[in-house]
This record gives structure tokens, sequence and C-alpha cells, in this order.
């Protein structure tokens, strides 16, 4: 059985499934309660768990994330909400000196059941503070897991095991996909993570992407078809663990591949599975790994410019037909 | 705000009450973690412990007043000075020894280190290094104790320095928000030994009156003699209990001096004169209980040299079960990084 539903409510029913079903989930962050949430992900959870659980926090990333992994430690699975990711830089240091090394350094002895969500990526024309895609920062770090969900059944399936984990999650959302909408299976659909998915079988080349750029890469797979290019599109859904196994598989078939992401191309996810490529199929590799990027510079207001600064379906096409020699 | 300065109290023939009967195990402890923090910067000289190293000394009164009267499942955080709590909460000083010597016997396997000491069996929740990083942590888990419905308290021992950060205010305030409904259980213990590293207190905020600052975060507060145990302990055990009964937070900041430099690796310690810490030093923690025990007949010269001599004992024992265990396996690299 599966319902069509939307990224927004498959984040809502995951929630408020997990918050029913589990008393130690506890949400906090900026206007998750009067307000009904900056993207209305939490509207009505005030009034259906009580403030005790939907704390609405000052505006102190620092502070909430803090003592929302000092929640963690004690048992409960508090749930972050981050009014957009870009915020997060000012708890860097709880989430990175913290969250993402107390097991270690506590040799074991703590744990920190906690997930932190809310919008990664560009909005439109919001401008250098608040577009920014920060998953390769956070994927870097050891102890932390880094969610990245394309589509309402990712949501479902990702959320539910980061929700039922025991260790630190950032969970990657995208504004521009909040009403998407999708299949979502029904009962227990908890995805693991570290295991891609294809969503598209093709022979001639591997597009491997994330987040809303799945989106991006099916359309550009559709329009390729129609040239009489077969691209496979494998969307990650996680970065931390990755799941270097499927790209390669399906590169051992293609032979050829592109990697998409919305972020600054110097040291980005792309260039991470760009060389996990190099290092396990270097000999299968036809054309040199193709990366789509967003522009190297901080995201401007102006749309004309800023529709410059961000990947688009023709770049996947045009970087797909370098890899086969076309032109 | 009742801010309260004393000096010990020395009653030459006063009878014995129950708190300084009740203290005589805590001059006790204080000698061991006196004596372990001797041994530890020896240790450090002769290249057995390596990275930071921070020495409690002259602090002891502070910690030791507090979880003498914390309940055994209550629970206590603090920043990298924390050698001292582990021993006074009962963390066998092997374990600790081990840890600074890098050994698998160690607190935290060897995993951490000086500044990351933890005994969450006993309570204890580290053992932090950023300065102030662990004051969001600490209010975190006394909401997460109210939470729970139970009747369980945090204590977050912090420094001075720590009072100027980000790391400070935001949770403190959310704290005293939380305070008004009853869920935040929490005693914010400053330990004001006058220095951020070198930085004296009037050089790094302008409001030298540490307790004053949880004033604007709604949280009650004094100042205690952080030199003289009991004192520390009756304000403590008062302090507790309202916490415990309000679930709501209060803080002290406790006026104390520290004896070693910053670090044991500071050779130099040009912010302060050798004068000013001699004047400490007859302020002892250590010397000012003994002074009140023996003014109450419940310590002589002999009791005094036989205490000393076993906490000597006790730490000897302890670097040589530190020196004596095993270095961690390679296989322990990879682990605890997630869950298995």
């Amino acid at each position: 059985m599966a319902a069509v539903t939307t990224y927004r409510e498959a984040l809502r029913a995951t929630l408020m499934e997990e918050m029913d079903r589990n008393p130690a989930v506890v949400l906090l962050g900026e206007d998750i309660g009067v307000y009904q949430g900056t993207f209305r992900i939490t509207a009505d959870f005030l009034s259906r768990y009580g403030p005790r659980r939907v704390i609405d926090t000052p505006i102190s990333e620092l502070g909430f994330i803090g003592a929302a992994i000092g929640m963690a430690m004690l048992g409960l699975r508090p749930v972050v909400e981050v009014m957009t990711w870009n915020f997060s830089l000012l708890a860097a240091d709880q989430i990175l000196n913290n969250a993402a090394k107390l097991r270690y350094f506590s040799g074991g002895q703590v744990e920190v059941p906690l997930v932190i969500r809310g919008p990664n990526g560009a909005g439109v024309q919001l401008s250098a503070q608040h577009s920014q895609s920060l998953e390769a920062l956070y994927a870097h770090f050891p102890g932390l897991l880094v969610a990245v969900p394309a589509t309402p059944a990712d949501v479902r399936g990702l959320l539910l095991t980061a929700l039922r984990g025991r260790d630190p999650v950032i969970f990657l959302e995208n504004a521009a996909l909040y009403g998407v909408k999708g299949e979502v299976p029904e009962g227990d659909a908890a995805l693991p993570f570290g295991q891609a998915e294809v969503m598209r079988y093709g022979r001639d080349v591997t597009v491997v992407a994330y987040s809303r750029m799945v989106h991006l890469a099916l359309a550009a797979a559709e329009q390729l078809a129609r040239e009489g290019v077969e691209a496979e599109v494998i969307n990650l859904r996680t970065l931390r663990p990755l799941d270097g196994e499927t790209v390669i598989r399906s590169v051992r078939r293609t032979h050829r591949a592109v990697v998409v992401q919305e972020q600054w191309k110097p040291f980005g996810a792309a260039a991470e599975i760009a060389a996990i490529i190099s290092e396990e199929a270097f000999d299968l590799l036809d054309a040199p790994v193709e990366r789509v990027t967003g522009a190297d510079v901080p995201m401007p207001y102006a749309r004309n410019l800023e529709l410059l600064a961000l990947p688009h379906e023709q770049d996947i096409v045009t970087a797909a037909r370098r890899t086969l020699y076309r032109q | 705000m009742a801010t309260k300065r004393g000096e010990a109290k020395v009653r030459p023939g006063a009878p014995a009450d129950a708190d300084l009967t009740a203290a005589l195990p805590w001059y006790r402890l204080m000698l061991v973690a006196r004596r372990f923090e001797e041994e530890a910067e020896r240790a450090f000289r002769r290249g057995k412990i390596g990275g930071y190293l921070h020495l409690y000394s002259g602090q002891e009164a502070v910690a030791a007043g507090f979880l003498a009267v914390l309940r055994p499942d209550d629970i206590f955080f603090t920043a990298y000075r924390d050698h001292a709590h582990a021993i006074f909460r009962g963390t066998p000083a092997e374990a600790v020894m081990a840890e600074l010597f890098g050994r698998q016997t160690g607190a935290v396997k060897g995993k951490g280190g000086s500044m990351h000491i933890f005994d969450v069996g006993r309570g204890f929740y580290g053992g932090y290094g950023i300065v102030g990083g662990h004051i969001p942590l600490a209010t975190g888990a006394a909401y997460a104790l109210r939470y729970q419905g139970t009747d369980r308290i945090c204590l977050c021992f912090l420094g001075d320095g720590a009072m100027n950060s980000g790391s400070f205010h935001e949770p403190v305030n959310m704290a005293g928000l939380w305070g008004r409904d009853g869920m935040c259980p929490i005693v914010y213990i400053v330990e004001n030994n006058r220095y951020a590293m070198g930085t004296a207190v009037d050089r790094s905020t302008a409001v030298t009156d540490l307790a004053s600052k949880f004033g604007i975060h709604g949280i009650a507060h004094e100042r205690v003699d952080g030199q003289d145990f009991l004192e520390v302990q009756r304000a403590a055990r008062r302090i507790t209990a309202q916490v415990r009964e309000t679930g709501r937070p209060y803080a002290v900041e406790a006026v104390t001096y520290r004896f070693a430099a910053h670090g044991a690796a500071d050779l130099f310690q040009p912010y302060r004169t050798k004068e000013e810490v001699e004047a400490w030093k007859a302020r002892d923690p250590i010397l000012l209980l003994e002074q009140a025990l023996r003014a109450a007949g419940l310590l002589d010269d002999e009791r005094v040299e036989e205490l000393r001599r076993e906490a000597e004992e006790v730490v000897a024992a302890a670097v040589r079960y530190a020196e004596e265990s095993p270095e961690p396996p390679p296989e322990e690299l990879t682990r605890d990084v997630y869950a298995p």
C-alpha cells in the first residue's frame, strides 16, 4: 500500500507518528509552536503535544542545539528545527565539537540520539547569507550522519531511521521540495542509511545526485532519452554513510559519470564521489567524471544572477553529453 | 541577592557538630585530589602525560563542597579542570590517572585524556575542552531530568572565563525561562579563580560581580567563599534542596584561587605575582578545613600525618596502575565513532 503525499506532509506525519509512539521525542526550535513553524512543518503540534514537548526557543542556536544535545545524552530524543541550515553555523561548536564527538571522547559512555532538521540550499532571491548548501561541511565530520532526502518516501524512510537511531543526524531538507508529491509506503517504511536508490535505469551514463538535484537529474535524463542517451539516475539519500557501492556498480556498466550538487565546487560532495569512482573504477572509465555544481561565488540577490549561480537541468545534459564526447 | 564572604570559622574548643564530623572524609578526599594533581604534574614533566594538563590545586573546596551534598542519582558537568571532580565523586584515582597516561584502563579508555574524564555510572557527564561549551548541555540535561518526572538535579561547574561567551548567556537565558515552569533543576557553580588563563576577571568583563550576571536572566544567585569547604557545603545543601524542590535554576559564584599555572605546560605566569600566589596559599582550602577540624578536636598531628601518607599511597598506587596498564589496542581507534 502506498499513498500520495507531499514532502512536507511526510515530514509532519512521520514526526507525529513517532511523537505518538515515543514520549521521549521532543521538538525544539524557533517559532515552531505558537507561530506554527516557518514552513508550517510543525503546525498544530503545540496544541497536540503541549509546551513541554514542543519548545519554542529564543533565537539562540548555540543554546538550544547544545541543550538538545544534553537532553539526548539523558535519553530524550530531541528533534531540533533550524529555521534554515544557514543558522546552524551559530551552533557549529555544539554540533561539531559536542554532538559529533561525545560518544568517542567519553569512551562510549554517552550517546547523542539527536535529529537536527530544516531546509538546506538556495530559496528564491534570499542572497548570500540564506542560500547556502552545507552538506559537505557536516559530512566531513566523523560521528555525524547526514541525510539528504529527495522525495516524500525518502523523507519518511530516513526520518524514521533517524528517530530510532542512536547517533546525531543532520537531516537536510530542501524548501523547494516541501510541496513536491510522491508515493509514500505505509507501515514501517524505515530506510537504512547508506543505501542509495536507482531512480531510473540507463546504460550510457550514471548521474549521481541527492536532495533537490535528483529532480533536475531526472528531468535531464528525460531530455537525454529523447536524444537516444540512456542515463541512470542515482539518488544517494545519505551522504554519511555514503553508498559508494551502488555508484560503482552503475559506473561499471555505463563507464561514465556525472555528479550533481548545488553547493560550491571546491571540496564538495561531488569531489568526494568523483574520488571514490577514480579510486575504485579508474580502469572502467571512458571519460573523466563530470561535476555539475553551483557557481563559486556567494549567492547574489538579482534573480538573473541567482539563476546563473545555480545548477540547472541543462547543465546536467551538457555534462552528460561531454562524457559521451557529443556536442 | 545574598552576598556572603566569610573566613574559615576556627573555633578553638568548639564541639564537633555534624557538619564537621561529616567533613572528615572530605578532608581526606581533598588531600588525595591535591596529591593527585602534584603527581600528575610530575608525570607530565617526565613526559608520561601528553597534551594539556589543567590542575585544580587551590580550588578543591568548591567541587568538594557541592559534591559532598549531591545525591548519588544526581548528575554534573564541568570543564577541563576535571580530575578532582571525578575523584570526589568516587571514580577510582587509578582510572583517572590511567586516562592521563593514555591507557586502555583509563576513565574513557584513553580516548579523551585529561580534559574529558567521564563516569556516567556515577552521574559525571564530563569533562569538556571548549570553554563554556558544556553549559548548554548541562542546561538541556537538567530539562530532561524534569521532563522524565524525576527530582534529580544537575550541577554545572564553569569558570569565570566562560561567562563572557555566548555559550554562557544563551543557555542561561533559557534556564531562566524554563525555570519559570519548574523545568530546569540546575545549579550553575562559577569557579571564579580570578583568571581566564592569563586574563584577570577585571580585564575581561566590565561587571566583576559575576554572580549578578545570572540576575539578568532571572536566576537567583549568591557568592560564597570558595576556599571554605564548610561554607560551600552549607550553601550547597540549602541550594540543592531548593533547586530539587522548585525545579528552578540557581547560581553560585565561588571565589577561589588556582595555585597551579593555567596549564602544566605554562612555565611563566606574567599575569600575576608570586606574592599574590603566596598570599592565597595562606587560604589553602585544605589548610582551612584542617584548622577547623583540629579546633573541633577531630584531627591532630598524628592523624593528619596518617591521612597524608594514605593520600600519597592512594596516588602512588594510581601512578603504578597507570604505568602498568596497557595502551589501547589498535582496534580502539575506530570504536565509539558511531553506535555499534
